[in-house]
């Protein structure tokens, strides 16, 4: 298994440099960054030149992802509009994002797995009928748009819950957002726990394991949700990617000060250290997370070996 | 058991990530509960460092207001300009001034504010290096180009014309006449600075210092700002309340919900979403009132097509074609007012301010103006269209409906069409390089109520942001004239003769002024908004 992990971890290279050249041209193409600091008034020249200068934008693009990318090695990630050093911003901004994520991943995991295994051992009965309409329902509304229906109601209408998440979002405040942000992956999970147990509910072991007269619980448990948990692993790994980079919209609505805010002011000021920086780190947990998927594989399946 | 191994991996690594997230969790600041006296307020995350000569939009300005008095000051009614650190600024050839501080004036760190405040933190402003953004505040001072050249490495590192005399006296030499020059003196880049600036820079701008009415207790950058009274002020505008507490919001929809909730009492950023049922929601408690912006449509005059003989009369035409009373209220619901001038109201009429002096040239008359654009020869290649950004600010709407207006005059549905870019930084890229070949949407903040702001920049040749590339040797002729006038009367009746030969050449369209909005909650009282459209923070007080 180690040398996976290490054959892994190299494909992750190209990857990474890929994903990083192709965003650094992208904000790039955006437009001119010096010129958005001087709002509506036309830059001083010789000002806007040395602004240039020291923010290396005065070399051509490739020069500048070499430097970037030297820089990033030595631990720099340059400094955002305001002055701030981006490595800071990202000490305050992923532990905030990543609480939110995972109250969406418990709420996503707990919540669509509970569902999809009432579904599909009740198939065709009133619970089954009841979470596919949920489900329906959940995808086809967008996630703007129960944020901020859930933010009037709950927030400001009947005073269940504050409308915005108070500074350093504790994760009491952090439940309505995560629910948001789960949401349609939520309905995801549990229609494809509902198949995969649906299916495995007829199979050949699971007989055998009602016909050894075990309790219940222990077939249901062990026999059937462990096997029927494979494709809603994959999903729910490749997910977490997802979801922090959905809480762009999610930490807008709900007014949370983390990755999805510090992109949204990189990409409105044109500032490209932020984004790029932002984003390198967002891929790197993405490959993170979907090789601790292929890990998790052997956990619920030991038949899987990796070679 | 190979599973049960990789298991502890996968266990293994999700602690580790649990553990280094759990410990950021702690600070909650509760800070501004109901009866602690404090105001809560809206904030955006400033766009620059809390510099005074590189703040140049409405979030960092804000705090540059609070926490510093400049030698003169804008009053929040009239827009007037008081002398409030000087005791005095003297001159009797309008270019070399003396200026003397009040004395016994102090920063809100203890330090003393002594005229090398003033003259150190001019002379770092000015300074190319510093790369300050608002440099060009101090290009009338006499050694600017030494300090700032327009390009290779400075010559010197301070303006021969400003000297210290003794701790509460300094000059100022002007490379030209300029009797308005004290007037400019209240905009937040001629606030002094105290030595730590120089000495501790980046500890400086973890928590500025300044010698306004509020200091700032803590900062967290790009989440909030606490600030108290400054127990060392002696200026007039002692704050009513016992201090003010920032809050940034990543969306202003947010915020309005937080006000609506009780969690917040003043935002001066009301969601156009909002606006509609605004009124009504906060039961009275907004305010809505022309701030210092005008919005236009500038033409490209340095493409021939603009500016060929003629033209003139399809420019001034297609400003008649404008329907401006009905998009405003249509569109703006209100929060803009059709402009009759080139300046804003915040100045009054004594300030030069006219809402006549443009007279037909902003009237809608769809007759009239037909007859102006087919005169003039008509559109250029007969199509136009109206360039704006796309990422901000719901342009496509109102530049939709002045295309509108416009088509609906000729009758032709295709006359006239927004042309949207993308970003808000590839627009004012392609503006500053003169690529433009289409008229644009321009708009202009002013720096300081003074008619001469709304002029000077956008219409003299060569101008800071001259985006039309307009030039008029009698303009010219007659600003310098203004600047060297020594009575204030009749200087602005001559900045107003040089406006008035805007109206005939049309480089621009006068659409708008901007209005400052604000709604605040039932916690608190008194909230007005100044000039420049923030809220007065030291008279709003807290109801007990």
């Amino acid at each position: 298994m180690g040398r996976y992990v290490i054959r892994r971890l190299l494909q992750m290279v190209p990857v990474f440099i890929g994903t990083t050249f192709l965003i650094f041209v992208m904000v790039y193409a955006l437009g001119d960054p010096v010129a958005a600091m001087f709002g509506d008034k036309a830059p001083d020249p010789a000002t806007a030149a040395q602004i240039r200068h020291a923010m290396y934008l005065d070399h051509p693009l490739p020069a500048q992802y070499v430097h970037y990318m030297k820089q990033i090695f030595t631990g720099d990630f340059g400094t955002s509009a305001s002055g701030q050093p981006v490595t800071e911003l990202m000490g305050t901004a992923f532990p905030v994002t990543i609480r939110l994520t995972l109250v969406a991943f418990v709420i996503e995991a707990v919540a669509g797995v509970g569902l999809g295994l009432v579904a599909g051992l009740r198939r065709g009965r009133l619970a089954d009928s009841g979470v596919l309409a949920f489900t329906l329902i959940v995808v086809a509304v967008p996630t703007f748009v129960t944020g901020y229906l859930l933010q009037y109601f709950f927030g400001v209408k009947w005073h269940i819950a504050d409308p915005a998440v108070a500074e350093g979002a504790p994760i009491g405040d952090l439940i309505m957002p995560g629910l948001v942000l789960a949401g349609v992956s939520l309905a995801y999970v549990a229609r494809l726990t509902r198949t995969s147990v649906a299916e495995n509910s007829r199979a050949d072991y699971l007989r055998t394991a009602v016909a050894k007269g075990l309790p219940r619980r222990r077939v249901v448990t062990v026999h059937l949700l462990r096997n029927s948990l494979i494709p809603v692993v994959t999903f729910l790994g490749t997910d977490v990617g997802a979801l922090m980079g959905g809480a762009v919209v999610t930490e807008r609505i709900f007014n949370i000060h983390g990755v999805g805010y510090q992109l949204y002011q990189g990409i409105l000021r044109q500032n490209p250290p932020t984004v790029v920086g932002f984003v390198t780190i967002l891929v790197i947990i993405f490959l993170a997370a979907n090789l601790l998927v292929d890990l998790l594989y052997a956990v619920l399946d030991p038949r899987i070996r990796y070679a | 058991m190979r599973g049960a191994r990789s298991a502890k991996w996968v266990v293994g690594a999700a602690v580790v990530a649990l553990a280094a997230t759990a410990c950021g969790s702690g600070s909650t600041d509760k800070a501004g509960g109901s009866d602690d006296g404090i105001v809560r307020a809206w904030w955006g995350d400033p766009q620059n460092p809390l510099e005074p000569a590189n703040t140049n939009e409405v979030q960092g300005g804000k705090v540059l207001d609070m926490i510093f008095m400049d030698l003169k000051e804008y009053d929040p009614k009239t827009g007037k300009a008081n002398l409030e650190a000087a005791q005095s600024i003297d001159t009797t050839d309008q270019q070399n001034f003396t200026v003397k501080l009040k004395p016994g004036l102090k920063f809100s760190d203890g330090t003393p504010v002594t005229a090398k405040s003033f003259v150190d933190a001019w002379n770092y402003g000015a300074l190319l290096t510093n790369k300050q953004l608002n440099a060009y505040f101090f290009e009338d001072i006499e050694g600017y180009d030494k300090v700032h050249p327009d390009s290779g490495a400075p010559t010197a590192k301070t303006m021969s014309g400003l000297k210290v005399v003794d701790s509460t006296t300094f000059t100022v030499k002007l490379t030209q006449k300029f009797s308005t020059w004290p007037d400019r003196l209240g905009y937040k880049a001629f606030a002094p600075l105290p030595t730590s600036f120089f000495t501790d820079h980046s500890g400086y701008l973890d928590k500025p210092v300044g010698d306004g009415p509020y200091k700032i207790v803590s900062y967290a950058k790009g989440s909030s700002m606490k600030l108290v009274p400054n127990p060392y002020y002696t200026g007039p505008s002692k704050p009513k309340n016992k201090g003010v507490l920032l809050k940034v919001y990543t969306d202003s929809n947010t915020a309005y919900a937080d006000l609506q909730a009780g969690n917040l009492d003043v935002l001066d950023d009301i969601p156009a979403e909002q606006l509609t049922h605004a009124k009504s929601d906060l039961d009275g408690r907004y305010l809505n009132q022309p701030a210092g912006i005008v919005q236009t449509v500038s033409f490209p005059l340095n493409q021939k097509a603009w500016n060929a003989p003629g033209m003139d009369k399809v420019r001034l035409g297609l400003s008649m074609a404008i329907d401006r009373k009905t998009i405003t209220e249509k569109i703006f619901q209100g929060t803009r007012t059709p402009a009759g001038d080139l300046t804003s109201p915040v100045l009054g009429a004594a300030g030069g301010y006219s809402a006549t002096i443009a007279g037909d040239a902003v009237t809608y008359d769809p007759a009239k103006a037909r007859e102006l654009i087919k005169a003039g020869g008509g559109i250029p290649g007969g199509h136009m269209t109206i360039g704006y950004n796309a990422d901000s600010g719901s342009h496509k709407q109102w530049v939709d409906a002045v295309c509108n207006s416009i088509n609906n005059v000729l009758g032709d549905n295709k006359a006239c069409v927004g042309a949207p870019t993308g970003t808000f930084a590839d627009f004012r890229n392609q503006i500053t390089k003169g690529e433009m070949t289409n008229p644009f949407r321009s708009g202009w903040q002013m720096d300081y109520p003074l008619i001469d702001d709304f002029l000077t920049p956008l219409y003299a040749t060569g101008g800071s942001s001259n985006d039309s590339h307009y030039s008029n040797p009698r303009f010219d002729a007659l600003i310098k004239q203004a600047n060297a006038e020594p009575d204030t009367a009749k200087a602005t009746r001559l900045y107003q003769q040089a406006e008035k030969l805007l109206f005939t050449d049309m480089p621009v369209i006068p659409l708008w002024y901007q209005n400052g909005e604000a709604g605040w909650s039932s916690r608190v009282s008194n909230v007005t908004e100044n000039a420049f459209s923030y809220p007065v923070y030291t008279d709003i007080t807290v109801n007990s």
